[in-house]
């Protein structure tokens, strides 16, 4: 019990996210009456946060470098305008347009880095230059038709649809879907290889390791978590494909930073880029990548939107760029730079919109939810710079 | 009053892993000059944290007593209301702005709701009288040399009308000129009445100017001196920080540099665009292989941008002129083209541009060759940590563990974690500027060693140092910078402190 309670100090920043989500579930599952938690919500609330998580992700990076991208809303709007275009009045097939606006993600990411990397320009200034072209030519482009539709089944499928059944079976458990769990159950059993073989890693190198019983206890709770997400998820549709992606975001994504030569580049130029550069890492290279990520993630975010809204909308896009931001601060991300994580983003945006759809639901006035999601990122910011002073 | 200006008892101060201060016993008397010496990491900068606030007082054990009144500081705010005043190992100004600025910051004169510009400088300059520095109070403070800005801030400490000055390591950047002029302004301040605690690694300095000397090892105080009873000299300084005594400060090489020669520099010059003026003209030398090569030369004069602009010239100087580099003539255009080709290069800074604070000490060591512990671009964490675990050990660097952050490390420390980055990548020549800058005898030795060792494997050192003895001793040759120019060629063997200084000052 002592352990718990240093650990927890120790560690208040990153389990407060936790229990900050956990708190904000059980708040709103009591106050509409078990409406928050059904599988039908879970399974929309997922969906709901795939596209702002996959923009949190990038935009944490470009936190982590010290510099911000304001134009990823307007750019995600754009570019989903551009695949109904490209799907109704192009008639391309789905895989070419999903092609052709990853790329053209990644270029306006390079386009927007260019004057930061290479003439020093703030990127607030450069990205906000973007947020107004981009929203010019989202107005443009669907001036002529308004909202454009997109008819096409396979494509709405990646933002509505659910992965298939493999093990659909009427009499073994006839209403669940087997895949999905099956897919849960493989999860906790890699996370449980994983942590065990990192604890004893850590214990070869006489690393602070937590004790055998609550490092049980701790797998016990996760796996727990995850199975009863799972069980939830199957006892609807079972996992959708936006959750699939936004998943695979996540873990390509923290493989990357965590495991990779560039991730650590990334973070050392975020903590000093005069050291960096001086340690013969090209901090333009890297800055140009980092924007580039974000690009092509602001494209992923915008497929997800319009094939979640079977739709392109003039406004489509709009605050999604502050949104990132916020689920990127709630998750830990420092302004100072060269701290912040891609799982904490995901959390973040679990957050973020959890409280969105949990007001929804409760059918909160509009205004009183935005002054709510102020509060809450603001509340969110103190609490990470307060846990942040008393460590150091 | 009691005769003690201040009293320090069982001070015990702890952070994660690391018990910093150990019981620590600190009087200092009225009036007095006390120099603070120790290892690095031996406690000197986290007692005086611990005295000016920094640290509250309920992160410590112990009790302090300031003029015979027990006192509790909850922040800085407080030490400076108590009149103590406290210069951190890093200066703390403002480089954009202007020195009367500085000196008034946070405490700025005002005139109803407006700034009183002129009432400001008329005290700034009366500051600045007390530590007889003679700069316009509208000059910028990132036009002042290092000296000069030591002095700014002595005089802003001065403004909060301080009893007790601590200076943390205010030399360790200085050139010989500028120390001994900062010992004046100290001396100065002890006749108006000011008590000054001097934490130093520079022993010859604290004989000069001490009158009681206390010596920190491992958190813990082994002595206090007092130069009118006891004998003191640095041979028995050093057996008292370090535990054992060291007979030679600069170890004998016995290996001799190659006739092969490695880097020649020919008729090298750079112009900064941002300055608008040239730093360096036409600069001839070389470097042969298996040589430690001294620059010599004041802050200033252009020994630093030389460095940088051979390696991959990261301020975007003009460059023209001939670099001929293991044979090849060759422009770098980034560090990483020099560093892939075999120059390294340590800053003078290792705070500002040396290290990732934020990172753990594993994260930095591999930080200029992540190559080295990678395959297809993916880090393999055991041997990155088995290589950190490995430096920590052979360069005898305190920490708890390879995850600590280097934020949290010792000056000296610090200082290890550079050197160890560069051993690391492992190149033909390695520049190698100020260092031993803050590093404790015992440290220095070490450092020395491990320099010997180096050329004695074939590489090459291109040492920058602002101190003589060291260039004297370390150097095969010197090179003496002045005004952006080399001014002269030594033998080290044959060179001398004046001869060096003749040709450092001769433009
Ligand atoms: N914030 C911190 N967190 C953890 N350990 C710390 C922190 N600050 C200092 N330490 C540790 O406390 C010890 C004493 O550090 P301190 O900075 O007082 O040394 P020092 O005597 O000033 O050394 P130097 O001469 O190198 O400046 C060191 O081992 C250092 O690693
Ligand atoms: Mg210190």
């Amino acid at each position: 019990m002592n352990e718990l309670l240093t650990v927890l100090k120790k560690n208040v920043r990153e389990y407060g996210m936790y229990i900050a989500l956990a708190v904000i579930m059980a708040v709103f599952t009591i106050l509409s009456n078990g409406l928050f938690i059904s599988s039908r919500n879970i399974a929309n609330l997922l969906n709901q946060t795939g596209y702002i998580a996959v923009l949190a992700v990038g935009m944490t990076l470009v936190i982590v470098i010290r510099h911000i991208d304001l134009s990823v809303g307007f750019l995600s709007g754009f570019l989903g305008a551009v695949a109904a275009i490209a799907l109704t009045q192009w008639n391309w097939p789905v895989w070419l347009t999903i092609l052709l606006v990853l790329l053209l993600g990644t270029i306006a990411g390079l386009v927007t880095a260019f004057p930061v990397a290479q003439l020093g320009i703030p990127a607030f200034v450069a990205s906000l230059a973007g947020w107004l072209i981009y929203r010019g030519a989202l107005m443009l482009v669907t001036a002529a038709t308004g909202t454009i539709i997109v008819p096409n089944e396979s494509f709405n499928a990646i933002g509505n649809g659910y992965i298939p059944d493999l093990f659909a079976s009427a009499s073994f458990l006839p209403n669940v879907h087997k895949t999905t769990l099956l897919l849960g159950a493989v999860a906790i059993v890699l996370f449980i290889i994983g942590q065990i073989s990192d604890r004893r890693r850590k214990l070869q190198y006489n690393f602070e390791v937590l004790s055998t019983g609550l490092f049980t206890a701790k797998l016990l709770f996760i796996s727990v978590v995850l199975g009863f997400i799972t069980w939830i998820l199957a006892g609807y549709n079972g996992m959708s494909w936006t959750v699939v992606i936004m998943v695979a975001v996540v873990l390509v994504y923290y493989f990357i930073t965590q495991r990779t030569v560039i991730g650590r580049h990334i973070y050392a130029v975020g903590g000093n880029p005069e050291a960096a550069e001086l340690s013969g890492i090209d901090v333009k290279r890297i800055t140009m990548a980092v924007f580039a990520s974000m690009g092509f993630l602001a494209a992923l975010s915008g497929i997800l939107f319009t094939a979640r809204l079977k739709s392109a909308t003039p406004q489509a896009g709009q605050l999604f760029e502050m949104d990132a931001i916020a689920a990127s601060y709630i998750g830990g991300v420092s302004a100072a730079g060269g701290i912040g994580s891609v799982t904490g983003s995901l959390v973040g945006a679990l957050v973020y919109m959890s409280l969105m759809n949990g007001m929804n639901l409760l059918g909160t006035d509009i205004s009183l939810q935005y002054i709510i999601r102020g509060l809450v990122l603001l509340f969110a910011v103190i609490f990470d710079v307060m846990t942040r002073k008393r460590k150091s | 009053m009691s005769d003690n200006i201040l009293e320090m008892r069982h001070i015990t101060k702890t952070f994660p892993g690391v018990r910093a201060l150990n019981d620590v016993n600190f009087v200092v008397r009225r009036g007095e000059i006390h120099c603070l010496v120790g290892e690095n990491g031996a406690g000197k900068s986290t007692l005086m944290k611990v005295l000016s606030g920094v640290y509250p007082h309920t992160e410590f054990e112990g009790e302090i007593i300031l003029n015979g009144k027990k006192v509790a500081f909850s922040g800085i705010h407080d030490s400076e209301k108590a009149g103590i005043g406290i210069i951190y190992q890093e200066l703390a100004l403002v480089p954009e702005m202007m020195v009367y600025e500085n000196l008034m910051l946070g405490h700025e004169i005002r005139r109803g709701i407006t700034i009183d510009t002129p009432e400001m400088i008329r005290k700034a300059e009366e500051l600045l009288k007390r530590v007889r520095l003679s700069v316009n109070p509208s000059a910028k403070i990132k036009d002042l040399g290092i000296g000069k800005q030591q002095l700014v801030e002595i005089a802003k400490a001065l403004s909060r009308n301080v009893s007790l000055l601590i200076l943390d390591e205010p030399t360790a950047a200085l050139n010989e000129d500028d120390c001994e002029n900062l010992l004046d302004i100290l001396r100065l301040l002890k006749s108006q009445g000011v008590t000054c605690i001097m934490i130093s690694h520079k022993l010859k300095e604290v004989l000069e100017i001490a009158e009681t000397i206390t010596v920190l090892r491992d958190g813990q105080t082994i002595c206090t001196l007092d130069r009118q009873k006891d004998e003191v000299n640095e041979q028995v300084l050093i057996k008292h920080m370090v535990g054992r005594s060291i007979e030679n400060i600069y170890p004998p090489r016995t290996t001799k540099p190659s006739d092969e020669i490695l880097l020649e520099v020919h008729n090298w010059s750079a112009f900064d665009v941002n300055l608008g003026r040239q730093v360096l003209n036409n600069v001839n030398f070389h470097v042969r292989k298996g040589e430690v090569v001294g620059l010599s030369g004041l802050v200033g004069s252009g020994r630093t941008e030389l460095a940088r602009s051979l390696f991959g010239n990261p301020d975007g100087y003009i460059t023209t002129g001939e670099m001929i580099f293991k044979g090849k003539k060759q422009v770098f255009r980034h560090p990483r083209h020099a560093i892939r080709a075999g120059l390294a290069y340590a800053t003078e800074d290792r705070k500002r541009n040396g290290l990732v604070l934020i990172q753990s000490i594993q994260h930095n060591i591999s930080l200029a060759n992540l190559q080295g512990v990678s395959k297809n671009g993916i880090v393999n964490e055991e041997l990155d940590k088995q290589n950190a675990v490995n430096f920590v050990r052979s360069l005898s660097i305190k920490t708890p563990g390879i995850h600590q952050l280097v934020m949290n490390l010792s000056g000296g420390n610090q200082q290890k974690v550079s050197v160890a980055k560069w051993l690391f990548v492992g190149p033909d020549l390695l520049i190698f500027d100020e260092p031993t800058r803050g590093i404790d005898v015992g440290a220095k030795y070490e450092i020395y060693t491990i320099i010997n060792d180096l050329v004695a494997k074939g590489m090459s050192i291109l040492m920058i140092s602002s101190e003589l003895p060291e260039i004297l001793g370390m150097s095969d040759r010197i090179y003496v910078v002045a005004n952006g120019t080399i001014t002269g060629e030594l033998d080290a063997k044959t060179a001398t402190q004046e001869a060096v200084m003749r040709l450092a000052t001769q433009y």
